[in-house]
């Protein structure tokens, strides 16, 4: 079977993931598409690994596993300090960064 | 074992299993309920397990399951629990006209991207010759050798992130507000 297809299947997931980073507004919708996201890439690397007939796709993927949990910890921990102080995942009312 | 002449078994799984991932990613982006996002992200995950174990990364599907599956699927849930799941999303626009400009700004994006790939005369993939799966069979060991030995460096670093990552967590999870 074509590499094509899974690289068309990863783009789809990609860019739902995109877009429902871009169009949600609850920090940890948002992180769940980041998560998509990053599985479709881990996609890519592993039918790209195969079509190349090369191992290191999988590493890499590993490596990006393993970045991806570290993210989901730090940022899950800043989601629950933001929602102690604030009451609120809505990421449109944190504005205190402003100018 | 022949691996090519799978190729039907490998379609068929191909359609069922990406129709799920899709219809996955489709439901965490568009449920108003959190954890039927959640629901959602983890039928994409699973579906994208299978489809490692048919394209021969086994060890890379096993771990696919076990920690994101299993641990970061159960970390976003006790998350989810902890914020309360009853909030309804705030529909109500703050900066004005936000979701027309990014919408048209990513709208161009994809259509340059798709131009680009479309148009655009230059091969990212070389043709696969002749296929020897055994170079990318994902066992244990297949995947361990270069990962301890070609990248053993950004293994130890990958360990360096994953102690910040843990005593950034504990810090956040110990800060407070200082009185005022």
């Amino acid at each position: 079977m074509d590499v094509g297809w899974y690289m068309a299947l990863a783009a789809a997931l990609f860019f739902i993931g995109a877009i429902g980073l871009l169009v949600r507004r609850n920090a940890l919708v948002m992180f769940m598409c980041i998560e998509l996201m990053l599985n479709a890439v881990n996609l890519t690397l592993i039918s790209a690994g195969r079509a190349l007939n090369d191992i290191n796709g999988q590493v890499a993927v590993f490596f990006i596993l393993v970045v991806a949990a570290a993210e989901v910890v730090v940022g899950l921990a800043i989601i629950v300090a933001i929602f102690r102080v604030r009451a609120s995942a809505s990421v449109d009312e944190l504005s205190e960064l402003r100018g | 074992m022949p691996v090519r002449s799978l190729g039907m078994v490998e379609a068929l799984l191909f359609v069922v299993l990406g129709l799920l991932a899709l219809v996955g990613a489709v439901a965490v982006v568009i449920s108003r309920n959190p954890i039927h996002s959640a629901l959602g992200l983890l039928g994409t995950l699973l579906a994208v397990a299978v489809l490692y174990v048919v394209q021969l990364a086994h060890l890379v599907a096993a771990v696919q399951v076990v920690v994101y599956a299993g641990a970061v699927m159960t970390l976003f849930l006790f998350v989810i629990m902890l914020i309360g799941v009853d909030k309804e999303e705030v529909r109500e626009e703050t900066l004005p006209y936000q979701r027309w400009i990014v919408g048209g700004v990513s709208v161009a994006i994809v259509l340059f991207a798709a131009g680009l790939t479309l148009f655009g005369n230059f091969e990212w993939v070389p043709p696969a010759t002749a296929m020897v799966p055994e170079a990318t069979n994902g066992t244990i060991e297949a995947v361990a050798v270069p990962m301890f030995t070609d990248w053993v460096l950004a293994f130890e670093a990958t360990a360096l992130l994953l102690t910040i990552a843990a005593a950034g967590a504990i810090a956040l999870a110990h800060y407070r507000q200082r009185e005022t």
